[in-house]
Formats: structure tokens, C-alpha cells, sequence
């Protein structure tokens, strides 16, 4: 083949690959349309307009106070930034345990390695909703009565309604913290201070707990890749073994790690979504609570997936710029 | 997971379907019901009193009792109903996208409902209330005194902004967690999770009784905060399947009125010669040709579930575990609110 006639081709490719990318969009946007179109026709209100409207719903907990009067939008924001404030924790959580797990998994003791391993067999094949409400529960039956709260220490308390502790809050107006909030016992239970309700402590342990099982094995594996030849040269220099597995293994195990890790962070942000069932606002909560009360489903819907999609994409963009750092510094 | 993804799937399948569908379609939904067989009623996954299935998966209850007289006056049987347990979440979706015929599933008849969402409210079949039950450990005996306490209840119902709108107008502060499913919001209510549950005075009855670890430990509170309207529902767009939800449960409700029972509807076939009544058992002139039915529609439906009444008394009446007064559930000419328009 010419080389005119290798460029002409491949001009080709690229033009056949557009105009399939532009027939794919064109019809996505056509099923859209026409599902609002029929809609419509149905006398079925819809659109994105509710979003400015006031929700109706208070949500009541998160970073970002929310009530009643407030718009929609704010409420998906609410949802939005609770999602976070589950997902982000419970991967830190997810990520230590598991790794711990992973190397217990491969330790010469007998029994640590036999509870990391039940652990990981355990976890990773009950259902995760399952968990979430066995923990749910759990905590629901083990703990305190709100109104006769345990003290654990001065101004912490725990119960049912959950575990407050003194917490910093501005005065009037004010931006800085100018002094501390002390949770106080009251007619029905504890209030003032921070507080960390059962819901978000069951979506975070619960999250944590099972993709730590998967993490475990994710390290396990990348440990295994890397070559015996390593330790022995790790051992000649005379390092120990915590030294050999921090500045020898690890390091190169990371290759194998992280690609797959990136996998198992995605789908912890996702599987964050069956915190509905436990109470928690996160964002597919709000949702439902927005259809329940006007019928947007279809609107509601496709907010839920726009989010998760920049959320997952957000997650793959750090997790490989990560990725080829640490393969940069791999031995090949 | 099914659960929560069905609204997804619902409003996906409206898409696929509608696009064979969208014209304005006058007496489709009467045709498929008879082509089909069976009525499709979405009903609740367990409301005592409304509509529950007992442990052989026989439903009962006032929503049931409704699509069953609907099956016998459309269709001639009674049993021909399949019954669609759906959430609070996904009721709407599945009335629109059409995978059920009617809806009864104790729905709130709101403005917002009733103009925004493609549907028609029918006959309101209970005139409900939302009230608060509490623990009678706490000593609370109105709900205005819940200040700072933690209220349960079910999310996507109006339950929930009736909570918002009671407490932000009282100026108390209250926090409430809210569950997808009603059965975790009671049992977290009753492990002890929050100082007071919220919904229809009616389903708080049967709760207690039903779930309660104890009964008399707890108490309804006096107020009820909110007008709950509880009718079925049709997609809009076909009249004459509209009219036939409509006129059932009046037809019911007439016949209270009018001393027909399950029990004497034979005989008054045979033998009454009041007008009102032969118009009910179908020997007066004939109605049914107007809905599209045949002259012994609502004789079918009274003898299938009996009369308002009948109902009521059967479901969640004195005979039920609910135990309810008539109260505003009486007789228009009882001192309630019970009105059907004359069937004639």
C-alpha cells in the first residue's frame, strides 16, 4: 500500500468513527426528546424548572444545612456533599484495613492468617446490603436508649440517636470558631456538639468493612507479583521485614495495585448509593424524595447518573495520574 | 437493589413503550383489561387495613377491596385482579409508564398530584390524617411538645413535608430520619431510633397493634397535622376507564345509602321496587351502557365486596385489627364526610 493511500484510509477511519459518534449522541438525544415529548403529551409535567422551586423536605444531616424553604437544587447539592462525606471517609477506611488484611493474608503466622482470610471470604460474599442492614441492626438493638445516653468520656456521649461530641462554632456572625459546642442530655436525648448518626456510621463502617475484603485480596495479589528474588535481595542487605515490605515490596506491588484498586473505588462511590435503605440523605435519598413528591423521576434519574458518571470519572482521573507515578518508579 | 432501581426501570419501559403509544387513546385501558384478563391494581407492600397479603398471599383491604369490585364490575370476577406491590418511590412511575391500570395505594390527593403528574384522582375511599406515635415512656402528650426530639417516618411520601411544614410553623426544631421503606422506618421507630413516627393516623392504628413489641406502650398523639385525602388513581387521557374508577366506589357508596348488602343484594334483584335500588342491583334502567359495562356492573360489585360500609367495617372497621371509628368516614347523612354523586 502507498503511502497516499494509507493516509487516505486513515482519514476514512476517522471520519466513519465521527459520524458514528455523532449518530450515537443523535439518538440518545432523540430517546430524550421523545421520552419528554410523550411526556408531555400525557400531561406528565416535566423538565429541570422544579429546581429552583423550594424543596418542601428538610434533610437533617450533612455539611450543608438544609431546610425546608430551600430550592431543590440545594437539596441535590445536600444529597451530593453527603455522598462525599461517605464515600471519601469509608475509602480511607477501606484502603488501610485492606492492605493490613492483604499482607495478614500472606503472614507466616497461622491464625492471622486464618482470620484475614475468614475475613475476606466472610465479607466478600454476603451482600453488601445485607450488611448494611445487619450493622443497622445491630446498632439499633445494642445501643443505649437516646434518653438514657452512655457517657464515654466528659461530653461525649453515645446512644441510639448516635455519638455527639464537643464540637467548635462560631459566634453571631462570625466566621471562625470562637468557642466549643457541648452536646447536653436533654428530654429526648442528646443535643448541641457534633453528632455522628447511626445511619452515616453504618454506611461508612458498612462501605469500609466490604471493600476492604476486596482490597485485601487486590494486595495480596500485588505482593505475590513481585518476584521472590526481591526479598532475598531485600534479606542480603539485612533489612527486616516490615523494612522489606515498606521500601522492596510495596513499592513495586503498587503497579499491580493501583489499576485494580481504581476498580474497587469506583464501585465503593457507587455502592454508597444503598445508604437509602438505612437512612442516610445521601443523594439517591433526596432523589427518591423529590419523585415521591413531584414525579420527576425521569429528571431525577438522569441527575442520579450525571453525578455518579463525574463522580467515577473524577475518581479514574486521580487514581491514574497516581498510577503513573508509581509505575514510573517501578524497576522496569 | 431491585428495588430502588425500579423507578429507573419503569420510566425506561415508558420510553420503549410510549414510543409505540403516544396518541391520546380513548378506551385502551378497557380494552386491555378485557383482552388481558385480569385488572392490574398497584397496591401498597403492606398496609394493614388497605392493603396487605396474609400468609398464604391472599391480599385484603380497603385499596384491595376497591380493585376487586372494579375486576367484578369490568370483568365478572372478583379474583381477576393482579395485585402490584409497589413503594412509595415507585408508584407514580408505574402508573405512568403503564404497568398497572389503577392505582390504590393509600395516595394523598394532592394539587400537586392531581395536575402535574398525568393522573386522575378518583373517589376518595378514606379520609385520612397525619398524627405521631410516641412511646408513652417520654410523657409527651401533644406533638408540640417534640421539641429537639427525632422523628421516623418514609421518604417520597407527604408525610414527610407535612413534618417540615407543622414544625418550621410551630418554630419547634426537630430532626427526622427518613427511611425508603416503610417497614425500616417503623422498626427503627420501634428499636428505639427516634421519640416518635409519623404517617396516617389510620396505618399508626394497625401498627401499633401489629408491630408494637407492646401495644400499650405506646400512644397515638391528639393532633393530626394534615388533611390526607386517600383516593385511587388513573392515568389521564382515557374518559371512559376514568369514569369506571369513578363510578365503582360510588357505586359502593350508594348502595350504604341505600341498604343494599352483600348479603340482601339477591333479593332486592328479585324483589325491590325502589327506584335507587334497582338502579344498584341492575333491574332499573340501565347505566352500565354509559361506562361501556353491562347493566349488572355494580349488582357484580356489591355482591363481590359489599357496600362502603361492608367494607369499611371488614378491613378497618370494628371486625379488623384496626379497630377505627367511622368518624369523618361516615355517611354524608351520618355526620361524615362519605359523598357519592347520585347513580343515576
Amino acid at each position: 500500500m502507498s503511502r497516499q493511500a494509507s493516509r487516505r484510509g486513515a482519514w476514512l477511519a476517522w471520519v466513519v468513527q465521527a459520524l458514528l459518534v455523532l449518530a450515537v449522541m443523535a439518538g440518545a438525544v432523540w430517546v430524550m426528546n421523545h421520552a419528554l415529548d410523550v411526556l408531555r403529551s400525557r400531561g406528565v409535567r416535566s423538565g429541570f424548572d422544579f429546581l429552583t422551586e423550594p424543596a418542601g423536605f428538610s434533610i437533617s444531616e450533612g455539611w450543608l444545612d438544609f431546610d425546608a424553604s430551600q430550592p431543590f437544587w440545594r437539596a441535590f447539592l445536600a444529597g451530593l456533599i453527603n455522598t462525599v462525606r461517605a464515600a471519601v471517609p469509608a475509602a480511607v477506611f477501606a484502603v488501610v484495613l485492606g492492605t493490613l488484611i492483604g499482607i495478614g493474608r500472606l503472614a507466616p503466622h497461622v491464625l492471622l492468617r486464618g482470620i484475614c482470610t475468614a475475613y475476606v471470604e466472610v465479607l466478600r460474599n454476603v451482600p453488601l446490603l445485607v450488611q448494611l442492614l445487619m450493622l443497622a441492626f445491630a446498632m439499633a438493638n445494642l445501643l443505649p436508649d437516646p434518653i438514657e445516653p452512655v457517657r464515654l468520656l466528659p461530653g461525649v456521649w453515645l446512644s441510639k440517636g448516635g455519638l455527639s461530641v464537643p464540637w467548635p462554632v462560631s459566634g453571631e456572625g462570625g466566621w471562625w470558631p470562637t468557642h466549643f459546642e457541648w452536646p447536653e442530655k436533654g428530654d429526648f436525648g442528646v443535643s448541641g456538639g457534633a453528632a455522628l448518626s447511626p445511619e452515616y456510621v453504618t454506611i461508612v463502617a458498612g462501605l469500609s468493612f466490604y471493600s476492604a475484603a476486596f482490597v485485601a485480596e487486590i494486595v495480596r495479589a500485588g505482593i505475590l507479583s513481585v518476584s521472590q528474588g526481591q526479598v532475598l535481595a531485600g534479606q542480603a542487605l539485612g533489612l527486616t521485614t516490615v523494612q522489606q515490605l515498606r521500601i522492596v515490596i510495596l513499592p513495586q506491588a503498587l503497579r499491580v495495585i493501583v489499576p485494580s484498586l481504581t476498580n474497587q473505588l469506583l464501585s465503593l462511590t457507587k455502592n454508597s448509593s444503598l445508604a437509602v435503605a438505612v437512612g442516610y440523605p445521601e443523594l439517591v435519598s433526596v432523589a427518591n424524595t423529590t419523585i415521591g413528591s413531584n414525579g420527576r423521576a425521569f429528571e431525577c434519574i438522569a441527575i442520579i447518573m450525571a453525578v455518579y458518571l463525574l463522580l467515577s470519572l473524577l475518581i479514574s482521573f486521580g487514581m491514574n495520574r497516581y498510577n503513573a507515578r508509581v509505575a514510573l518508579r517501578g524497576w522496569q | 437493589m431491585k428495588n430502588r432501581f425500579r423507578p429507573a426501570l419503569a420510566v425506561a419501559a415508558s420510553v420503549v413503550a410510549l414510543s409505540a403509544a403516544a396518541p391520546a387513546f380513548a378506551g385502551k385501558t378497557l380494552d386491555a383489561v378485557k383482552q388481558r384478563g385480569t385488572v392490574k391494581c398497584g397496591v401498597t407492600n403492606g398496609v394493614a387495613g388497605f392493603s396487605a397479603p396474609d400468609t398464604q398471599g391472599n391480599w385484603s383491604g380497603l385499596d384491595v377491596d376497591t380493585c376487586r369490585a372494579i375486576a367484578a364490575a369490568v370483568l365478572g370476577d372478583a379474583k381477576k385482579v393482579d395485585f402490584v406491590p409497589l413503594n412509595s418511590q415507585q408508584r407514580f412511575s408505574a402508573l405512568q409508564a403503564g404497568e398497572i391500570d389503577i392505582l390504590a395505594r393509600n395516595t394523598t390527593w394532592t394539587l400537586t398530584r392531581d395536575a402535574s403528574l398525568g393522573f386522575n384522582f378518583t373517589t376518595i375511599t378514606y379520609y385520612d390524617g397525619q398524627g405521631f406515635l410516641v412511646p408513652k415512656k417520654l410523657k409527651v402528650t401533644s406533638a408540640k411538645q417534640l421539641k429537639n426530639a427525632t422523628i421516623c417516618t418514609q421518604s417520597g411520601t407527604t408525610n414527610e413535608k407535612n413534618v417540615s411544614d407543622y414544625f418550621r410553623a410551630q418554630n419547634i426544631p426537630v430532626k427526622t430520619v427518613v427511611f425508603e421503606s416503610f417497614e425500616a422506618s417503623f422498626k427503627a421507630f420501634f428499636s428505639g431510633r427516634c421519640q416518635a413516627f409519623t404517617t396516617d393516623a389510620s396505618a399508626l392504628a394497625g401498627l401499633r397493634n401489629k408491630e408494637a413489641p407492646n401495644p400499650d406502650d405506646y400512644i397515638i398523639l391528639p393532633e393530626l397535622i394534615s388533611k390526607e385525602p386517600l383516593a385511587p388513581l388513573v392515568r389521564r387521557g382515557d374518559d371512559e376507564w376514568f369514569a369506571i374508577a369513578k363510578w365503582v366506589p360510588n357505586a359502593l357508596i350508594e348502595a350504604e345509602e341505600f341498604g343494599v348488602t352483600q348479603a340482601n343484594a339477591d333479593d332486592l334483584k328479585a324483589n325491590s321496587k325502589d327506584p335507587a335500588q334497582q338502579r344498584l342491583v341492575g333491574t332499573g334502567e340501565d347505566l352500565g351502557k354509559l361506562l361501556g359495562l353491562d347493566k349488572d356492573w355494580s349488582f357484580r360489585a356489591i355482591k363481590a365486596v359489599g357496600n362502603y360500609g361492608e367494607m369499611f367495617e371488614r378491613n378497618v372497621g370494628p371486625k379488623s385489627v384496626l379497630k377505627l371509628p367511622r368518624g369523618s368516614n361516615n355517611l354524608w347523612n351520618k355526620g361524615g364526610l362519605i359523598y357519592a354523586p347520585p347513580v343515576r
